[in-house]
């Protein structure tokens, strides 16, 4: 079974790399971005075949290690 | 005063720290722990963990060194009452594993600082920091790409309440939230920040300011 997660920043905490990445997209003449939010995507190759099993274990493993919940939130896509 | 210095696979101040708390004497030399130990020496008074890069910054600055073994035995040591210091990636790394409140984000001008900057003791109140005088400004280096302290509101106001900011940049560098470069933890007992007090502990360096902070520790971990 295949689990997809994104990891974001928390709403309200500033992201620097984003605004650098849409500074520089206004620089390329992409006018019009008001906002550039930069996260990342964990992909994960699970032996269980229960989807909520599957889905409890990742979050599980997003809370003690793929997210720092202090600054970060994470979404979980499971198949 | 014993101590131990951890060493993660890209710690790269490790040598620098144990010679700084060398160098104020105490009960042998600092010992080099590697992370993959399990538990810690006996009858450690401090921990330290140092700067560097531990496993590559990978997923987040210390968040991997944070599951290491050896933390576990480090968090136990901090909860049973031990004194624990982190520099740089060591103060990420205390962060990571719950030790100290908040997270070290991207410095705010995405760059990689390395210079000697301005501080000021904002408390003599713990073992660290007892040998500066209050609100003393002194000089120490820092070397990071990620220290840009971050918590939220009711965090940083717990830590101004309880006097726990040790150090503050007197012109912060990497916009971290009120000028925070160190805290201490609850009990005080507990120091994460990101100077380098060891790059800045001997005459050779041309700044001693640093050394002030292992001569305090080694002076309240003299046996009575």
């Amino acid at each position: 079974m295949k689990a997809r997660v994104h990891v974001m920043l928390k709403a309200g905490v500033l992201d620097p790399q984003g605004e650098a990445v849409r500074h520089a997209l206004g620089t390329l003449g992409f006018s019009g971005v008001d906002g550039v939010r930069q996260g990342k995507v964990i992909d994960l190759e699970l032996a269980e075949t229960d989807a909520q099993k599957a889905r409890a274990a990742v979050e599980e493993m997003c809370e003690k290690l793929l997210a720092n919940t202090v600054i970060e939130r994470y979404d979980i896509e499971i198949g | 005063m014993k101590s131990a210095v951890i060493q993660f696979p890209g710690s790269n101040c490790d040598r620098d720290l144990a010679m700084a708390l060398n160098r104020v004497g105490g009960a042998g030399p600092a010992q080099i722990v590697w992370h993959k130990e399990t538990s810690l020496p006996a009858g450690l008074d401090l921990v330290a963990i140092p700067g560097g890069f531990s496993f590559g910054d990978y997923l987040r600055c210390g968040a991997i060194a944070a599951r290491s073994p050896i933390t576990r035995a480090i968090v136990a040591f901090a909860k049973r009452g031990g004194h624990v210091l982190g520099v740089c990636n060591g103060f990420q790394v205390l962060t990571e594993a719950g030790l100290l409140p908040g997270a070290l984000m991207r410095n705010a001008n995405l760059k990689y600082i390395c210079r000697t900057v301005g501080l000021r003791v904002d408390t003599t109140d713990s073992a660290f920091t007892a040998g500066y005088a209050p609100g003393q400004e002194i000089a120490l280096p820092i070397a990071h790409h990620d220290g840009n302290y971050t918590a939220d509101a009711d965090t940083l106001a717990r830590l101004e309440d309880a006097g726990r900011v040790a150090f503050r940049y007197t012109d912060n560098p990497n916009g971290s939230a009120g000028d925070i470069a160190g805290i201490l933890s609850a009990n005080r007992r507990v120091l994460g920040m990101m100077p380098h007090p060891e790059r800045a502990s001997e005459t050779a360096h041309g700044n001693t300011d640093g050394a002030v902070l292992f001569r305090s520790l080694a002076d309240a971990m003299a046996p009575a």
